[in-house]
């Protein structure tokens, strides 16, 4: 018959406890003063009993109940002279006794199995016995002995011959195996899967019908096994969610709110690693959810939601991976508050938070210093030991986001890969090797040819960059970072005017790797580095690929931090660009280099350039004094870099320009505001530190640098804007 | 009777050279090597040895010895140290020899660079000099970084 999944597991588990007690029970009878062994007795037979309470099987729990009270005193007894002679017959007899127990805990067990039920038999007369027997103890025993054993004989007699059948089929059914043995196996059956694909590449040399049959086999064999493996790693996510009902009641009850937790795909299932890794990271965030998320009722009565707050946990297949979803209905995420907290921290500087998208402030919660300073606790967003739970996500390869709407609630969503052992990659080729690059890190990619291959990248003095739809991306040639010498039949190439950009992500920040050619996407086996070049810091590992040879695995953190894409600070830093704190005078700052168009050099922070574009003079439109242009549905305010900061004349356009391009720089200015600088030219995009500075006495700029032995201006974009 | 040590032998350059042969694994025939960027000049790159993946350290470049000339193409003498297998790919692998240590004799004078760095000491043959290239160092190559 079916029976559910919480009584299989107990009578897997109960089962084994038994046989456990039972083979500790025939040691302790040779070995009675063994305290270990009592202890375990005492425990394995506790385990037991709260087992039995939880899925109300009466009958067991005072069985076992019975048992345990009899170790009692065993237990307490700490080897006192006087009564050892009378002990010894005692634990005899106890021991008699206790194996009875062990005989009607297992006749139950196997109703259980059978019927779902515990039975009918009754077993008050046993338990009757016993607690007499445990009065005996503590009195004379000898006298109760005979007649006790004797009660004791005929019950165990009635327990035995009992009408049950006599083997467990569940118990049969499952065995423990060695983690460690699982995962050999699974790398063992990893290699197999390498080893067909180069197999099944020979069968295309080969015209041996028989060859061929062999190896479609082998090959169909191959995947079941791979598959067949894989479930055996295999866990519902119930594993770990069965334990939240427990903790959201808990938290409810100590801070006076009220929750229901509702539960949705609970039978999806990952491998048991995995599930392990995140089992953590899952109840660090549905304690946030109701700690900071879900509001008390009677805030909630006075905003219109209903009083009892809700969470949602979430888990279903998508594409390969496994999406996890934590919701609440609660507050939602604070971001001003949020931002103001990690400006306090110093996690960013305030010019810095004022520029930051909604998105790129609420990832601020991923940020580690918000985590251990206590005072944010009380913070309405979330943050404690955030970055810990990103931490352990990305460690399996995992992806976390948060999104939040004030007063609607907060989302997280874990995509989690299936299992660990094999990885998803894209192929890539460059100065005539393969390298993987993790799917995780994957964005999109691009395949430039013939002029826009050349045009496509604004090369500038070894910065280039690539406008992605509109967006400017840091370039990054793969051949350069890894130092390969270019190959030498380059230009005869065909393939040479063409231009594979694979978009990758690293900490939210998207960059270009340029590559020779984009093979395919490959499920790999990942194999650790040997320690003498784990010092590189670009790489993640090495695998075998199908024809036998050794590719290397890219990190592309790694790799973005050596390209100084992002900066090495990756904790604090949430993106590429560098935080230009105004106090700090000795920073590495990505200075967009440009060209007023009175041959005046100016720089402005690249973490405040929006977009590059070029726009018609025609296009420029006046209101008053100011300057606009129509610009994606809404109006840019320009400033002219010719005339600034001679103010007076800025309602002169460079009418003779007429037939040239304006040059704009989009600028963020906060709050999601553009604002665009006509310049003349860009020179560059410099990441450098600047040592020498002078204070400018000049509205609009902040001070004036040395940036490539030139005296750049660098414009102060808030004051720029207050003059104009 | 004196104490013998069994040494697996091979040959780089004009140095003949052998190590204790319970550390040897295998000798392989020379594969295709999958060169690893950024790494120790040393490290000539990966092979795959039986789905395992080892790194394969070129003993010419680590003893500063003149790279290995035409065509002729190196073996794997596998090497286990500390658990790890480590390829090392030397010109020519020798007999393995039984040696007494009557024979042997602190590092010679006359030895300088790096080979005398990484040897422990030799034995005096019949009619050569056999170098014992101390396995541990030779495959850590953080403290010969540093010293350079």
């Amino acid at each position: 018959m079916e029976i559910d999944e919480d009584l299989e597991a107990f009578l897997v588990e109960s089962n084994e406890n038994l046989s456990q007690i039972e083979r500790d029970l025939v040691i302790f009878e040779q070995n009675p003063t063994d305290r270990e062994l009592i202890n375990r007795l005492y425990r394995n037979l506790h385990t037991l009993k709260g087992n039995c309470g939880f899925l109300g099987l009466d009958k067991l729990e005072s069985i076992a109940h019975a048992g345990e009270h009899l170790l009692t005193p065993l237990r307490d007894f700490q080897g006192e002279g006087e009564t050892s002679s009378q002990l010894s017959l005692n634990r005899r007899e106890i021991t008699n006794v206790l194996f009875t127990i062990v005989d009607a805990i297992r006749a139950i067990l196997i109703t259980l199995e059978s019927t779902g039920s515990e039975g009918e038999t009754d077993y008050t007369e046993l338990i009757g016995v016993i607690g007499k027997l445990q009065d005996f103890n503590q009195t004379q025993l000898e006298a109760a002995e005979n007649t006790s054993s004797d009660r004791l004989a005929a019950i165990s007699q009635t327990v035995l011959t009992e009408d049950t059948p006599q083997s467990s089929i569940v118990t049969d059914n499952f065995m423990r195996v060695d983690v460690e043995r699982l995962n050999e196996l699974m790398n063992l059956v990893g290699e197999l899967v390498l080893c067909r694909n180069q197999i099944l590449q020979f069968t295309n040399l080969q015209n041996d019908s028989s060859f061929l049959e062999t190896a479609q086999r082998l090959d169909v064999i191959t995947t079941d096994l791979q598959e067949g493996l894989r479930k055996t790693r295999m866990q519902p996510i119930a594993t770990v969610w069965s334990k939240f009902t427990r903790v959201v009641r808990d938290l409810c009850v100590s801070l006076g709110k009220q929750v229901s937790l509702e539960i949705e795909g609970e039978d999806t299932e990952l491998d048991k690693t995995v599930i392990e890794t995140i089992a953590d990271p899952l109840t660090h965030l549905i304690r946030n959810c109701i700690d900071h998320g879900i509001e008390t009722p009677d805030v909630r009565q006075g905003i219109g939601k209903p009083e009892a707050g809700k969470v949602f946990l979430r888990a279903f297949h998508e594409s390969g991976s496994v999406k996890i979803q934590i919701a609440d209905d609660g507050a939602g995420i604070d971001i001003e508050a949020l931002k103001v907290k990690a400006v306090e921290l110093n996690l960013i500087s305030a010019d810095r938070a004022s520029t930051l998208s909604e998105q790129e402030a609420l990832n601020l919660i991923f940020a580690p210093g918000l985590s251990t300073a206590k005072q944010v606790t009380n913070l309405s967003g979330r943050g404690v030991g955030m970055d810990v739970v990103r931490t352990n996500i990305n460690q399996i390869d995992g992806t976390i986001e948060v999104c939040s709407k004030q007063n609607k609630g907060t989302v997280f969503t874990i995509e989690i890969p299936l299992t660990l052992a094999i990885a998803r990659t894209l192929i890539v080729t460059t100065g005539g090797d393969r390298y993987a690059i993790p799917q995780m890190n994957l964005l999109e990619l691009i395949r430039l040819e013939g002029e826009q291959a050349v045009k496509g990248v604004e090369m500038i003095h070894g910065s280039p960059v690539y406008r992605l739809r509109g967006q400017l991306i840091p370039l990054i040639y793969l051949n350069e970072e890894l130092e390969l010498e270019e190959a030498e039949n380059c230009s005869d190439d065909p393939s040479y005017d063409t231009l594979n950009i694979v978009v990758l992500q690293a900490r939210d920040y998207p960059f270009g790797l340029v590559v020779d050619a984009i093979n395919d996407i490959q499920e790999i086996v990942v194999k650790p580095l040997g320690k003498q070049i784990q010092e590189v810091s670009c790489f993640a590992g090495a695998t075998i690929m199908g024809d036998g040879l050794v590719a290397l695995i890219l990190d592309i953190q790694g790799l973005a931090q050596k390209a100084h894409v992002i900066s090495e600070d990756k904790e604090v830093d949430l993106s590429t660009e560098s935080n230009l704190a105004v106090n700090e005078n000795e920073e590495n700052s990505q200075m967009l280099l440009l060209q007023a168009l009175d041959n005046r050099r100016m720089g402005i922070s690249l973490s405040r350039v929006a977009r590059l574009e070029n726009f018609s003079p025609k296009t420029v439109e006046r209101i008053g004094k100011r300057m606009v242009l129509q610009y994606r549905d809404r109006l840019l305010d320009l400033i002219d870099f010719s005339t600034f900061p001679d103010v007076e004349n800025a309602d002169s356009i460079p009418d003779s320009k007429d037939e040239e391009l304006l040059q704009v720089v989009v600028v963020n200015i906060g709050e999601g505001k553009l604002v665009g600088l006509i310049v003349g030219n860009i020179i560059d995009i410099v990441d450098q530190r600047i040592t020498v500075k002078s204070d400018s006495d000049q509205e609009g700029i902040e001070y004036a640098a040395v940036i490539q032995d030139e005296v750049t201006e660098i414009i102060d974009i808030q004051a720029l804007i207050a003059t104009s | 009777m004196a104490d013998e040590l069994q040494l697996c032998t091979f040959f780089l350059d004009r140095f003949f050279f052998g190590i204790e042969a319970e550390k040897v694994q295998e000798i392989v025939r020379y594969q295709h090597i999958t060169p690893v960027p950024l790494a120790p000049l040393e490290v000539r790159g990966l092979i795959n040895l039986r789905s395992k993946i080892l790194i394969a350290i070129d003993m010419r470049r680590r003893l500063d010895l003149p790279v290995l000339n035409g065509d002729r193409l190196p073996l794997n003498l596998v090497v286990r140290v500390d658990e790890d297998n480590i390829s090392l790919l030397v010109d020519d692998v020798g007999d393995v020899l039984d040696v007494s240590d009557d024979w042997f004799e602190p590092t010679p004078e006359t030895l300088t660079g790096k080979v005398r760095q990484l040897i422990r000491g030799a034995y005096k043959l019949e009619d050569r000099l056999l170098l014992i290239l101390d396995i541990e160092k030779v495959v850590d190559l953080s403290s010969s970084i540093s010293s350079n």
